[in-house]
């Protein structure tokens, strides 16, 4: 490529390979962050071949110029790798607005349907990170959910912000919440008027700091996997009176553990 | 208690495994009296079907007595002797009101998986799987039947075991192979493979008013048992060129409905499309090896059915699509509805209309299953179907 043939030449160039080296071991077992050291990487790189390229001339020139195209275009794939890392990053703890949505179909009218889930205390039966709903009457309901941290729990007062029995439900976190939060659930028939078409809309407004990493946590790796989950389990208790659970998936129906299942057979001790 | 396990492709072990309890309400425990081999545990066996895991306990053809009931089962008692269907199915949802068993939509826990592979999801099933619920097998001493006050099927008078068995899978299976090519006087019905399911398609065609029956395998014995017990024409898919037998058998209309019994792991004659087929199975470019279902479509006549009850797990090429849609063929297939066929199939064995016991080769203990698997797989010693007492 035309770099000079001196000491410092050399240990620059080796410097620059090790660099690379780093890279790829913290990209490889580093945080998903670690993209963006390479971008880092890539001003430097390009820095470097910027400087070399003014003090050369003629066909040394061209490769110098060359050589900084084509690491232009390196960065250019880095930045696109780590702004897309950046996007896949959200919900998982970035503050910020996040709105689920989930349907599931239950084969039970709506009023019946509606009437379960507003006795908010059910809640918990079928959303696996809840650990009570509390009706304090008035329309206004005290929410618990699991501990993700040591001594760090999430809970929250709500009020119902609307209801239409048989047809909608709508609910919002009070003031002094540690996430705030809202909910809306639409019911109706299904089309051939046997069954119950469930519409859940989840809006979270992510904090930042521990909390914010608590209620990450919370949601898991794919919150909307989870809100699935949640009215799958609750299609389960709806038609079946219960959450369907097998050896392999002891609190039933949950995406967390969906990857690493026990085997197919009893465990010893019991599981319940 | 002992139970048959999974260790690998082509090992099962009988292991010491935990006794089962009662997770839900609505479960029974039954203490297994008779449990059997089926064509499909192979599948399993081979390591062909995703998501069987080391240490998953086999067998979804299994029967006993109840020994434990949940509080919610008010329709058995502790020492009622059942036969248990293979797929489980809740009773409350859209699909089992209709009547569509091995569609039940709350019985399998990785839904979730199951749709990211076949776009929605199937029931779950008894020892068949992760992705179909993780559900332990009756391969074993004991076993939990979910929603035991909709499936197990009572069974009060004195018939053997062997007799009502068959009715948890491959008679149903069978039956309902025939049922959904929609038999009338006249009609012409081929099946192929003449494994268990098999037979029961042709007997059962039989009772459903085919005026006649083909029946495509290679293994000797299981054609005489198909010629003799459900007067079946039989083909050696070895000695002679299918397409063209089936043509001269029917004055070259092809059969009007055409049965496949055989599913992913088919053999077939002509070898450098098995070969290939092998190839990409081995390497998981495809699950299916799908030689017999080809066949079973270019062979039907036109206006025909293709009724499917060999067992396929994920994804397939080759699949002669034109020669369905430009002939109007219908294919009809599906995990059996069991629930649906126990009473009325117990009538006819009960009748005498057929004696299912006749598919019955050898009889072992549980703790031989490593044993019978390797005979079974292998066809050795005219082996059709084991039967495993704990």
């Amino acid at each position: 490529m035309g770099v000079d043939d001196d000491p410092r030449s050399t240990l620059v160039v080796r410097a620059v390979g090790a660099r690379e080296l780093l890279h790829a071991v913290t990209l490889l077992g580093g945080p998903t962050g670690a993209v963006w050291t390479r971008v880092g990487g890539d001003a430097l790189d390009l820095a470097l071949l910027a400087s070399a390229a003014r003090s050369r001339s003629g066909t040394r020139r061209t490769r110098v110029l060359t050589a900084l195209g084509v690491v232009g275009g390196i960065t250019a794939v880095d930045l696109y790798a780590a702004a897309r890392t950046r996007r896949m990053q959200h919900g998982r703890g970035r503050p910020g607005p996040l709105e689920l949505q989930a349907s599931v179909t239950v084969n039970r009218s709506p009023e019946d349907v509606y009437a379960f889930w507003r006795s908010l205390e059910n809640l918990p039966r079928f959303m696996l990170h809840l650990q009570t709903v509390e009706d304090l009457g008035g329309g206004r309901s005290r929410w618990r959910a699991n501990a993700p941290l040591r001594r760090r729990s999430v809970g929250w007062e709500a009020e119902i912000t609307s209801e239409e029995p048989g047809r909608r439900l709508a609910w919002k976190s009070l003031p002094g919440a540690d996430v705030d939060n809202a909910g809306t659930v639409h019911f109706g028939p299904t089309p051939d008027g046997r069954g119950t078409e469930v519409k859940v809309v989840l809006h979270y407004d992510v904090p930042g700091g521990r909390v914010g990493r608590a209620v990450a946590r919370l949601l898991g790796e794919n919150p909307v996997q989870q809100v699935r989950d949640d009215l799958r389990r609750f299609k389960q208790v709806m038609e079946t009176g219960d959450v369907v659970r097998t050896e392999a998936l002891p609190e039933g129906t949950d995406a967390r553990h969906q990857v690493l299942q026990r085997p197919g057979r009893a465990l010893k001790g019991g599981v319940r | 208690m002992k139970a048959v396990c999974f260790e690998g492709p082509t090992k099962v072990g009988v292991h010491d495994v935990p006794d089962p309890q009662i997770l839900n309400d609505r479960d029974a425990i039954v203490r297994v009296t008779s449990t059997a081999i089926c064509g499909s545990d192979l599948h399993l066996y081979d390591g062909y079907v995703p998501m069987v895991e080391p240490g998953d306990i086999f067998g979804h053809e299994f029967m006993g007595e109840v020994v434990e009931l949940g509080p919610a089962v008010t329709n058995l008692r502790v020492g009622d002797r059942v036969v248990v269907p293979f797929p489980i199915a809740c009773g409350g949802c859209r699909s089992c009101e209709r009547g569509l068993w091995s569609l039940c939509e709350n019985s399998n826990p990785n839904a979730g998986l199951a749709e990211k592979l076949m776009g929605h999801s199937p029931a779950g099933l008894f020892g068949y799987s992760h992705l179909l619920g993780g559900y332990p097998g009756g391969q074993a001493e004991y076993v939990r039947v979910p929603f035991a006050d909709v499936g197990p099927m009572r069974i009060d008078d004195d018939l053997t075991d062997e007799q009502v068995l068959f009715l948890t899978d491959v008679f149903p299976t069978g039956y309902m192979a025939a049922e959904m090519c929609g038999i009338e006087p006249g009609d012409v019905v081929a099946v192929w493979g003449a494994g268990p399911v098999g037979q029961f398609a042709a007997a059962s065609a039989r009772l459903l008013g085919a005026s006649e029956v083909i029946v495509v395998d290679r293994v000797p014995e299981r054609l005489a048992m198909a010629e003799e017990k459900a007067g079946a024409t039989t083909v050696n898919f070895e000695e002679t060129n299918v397409l063209l037998e089936l043509r001269e058998l029917t004055a070259g209309r092809g059969p009007d409905h055409c049965i496949e019994a055989v599913g992913m792991e088919a053999h077939g004659d002509f070898t450098a499309v098995h070969a290939y087929d092998k190839a990409k199975q081995l390497m998981k470019l495809q699950t299916e090896r799908p030689q017999a279902i080809r066949e079973a479509i270019l062979a039907c006549g036109n206006g025909g059915t293709v009724s499917m009850v060999g067992v396929y797990g994920g994804m397939v090429d080759k699949f002669p699509l034109g020669s369905v849609m430009n002939r109007s063929l219908t294919i009809r297939t599906g995990q059996t509805h069991v629930h649906r066929y126990l009473r009325p199939l117990l009538e006819h064995i009960r009748n005498g209309d057929i004696d299912p016991t006749y598919i019955i080769s050898h009889r072992m203990p549980l703790t031989e299953a490593p044993e019978a698997y390797d005979m079974f797989k292998h066809k050795n010693d005219e082996c059709t179907k084991v039967v495993l007492t704990p």
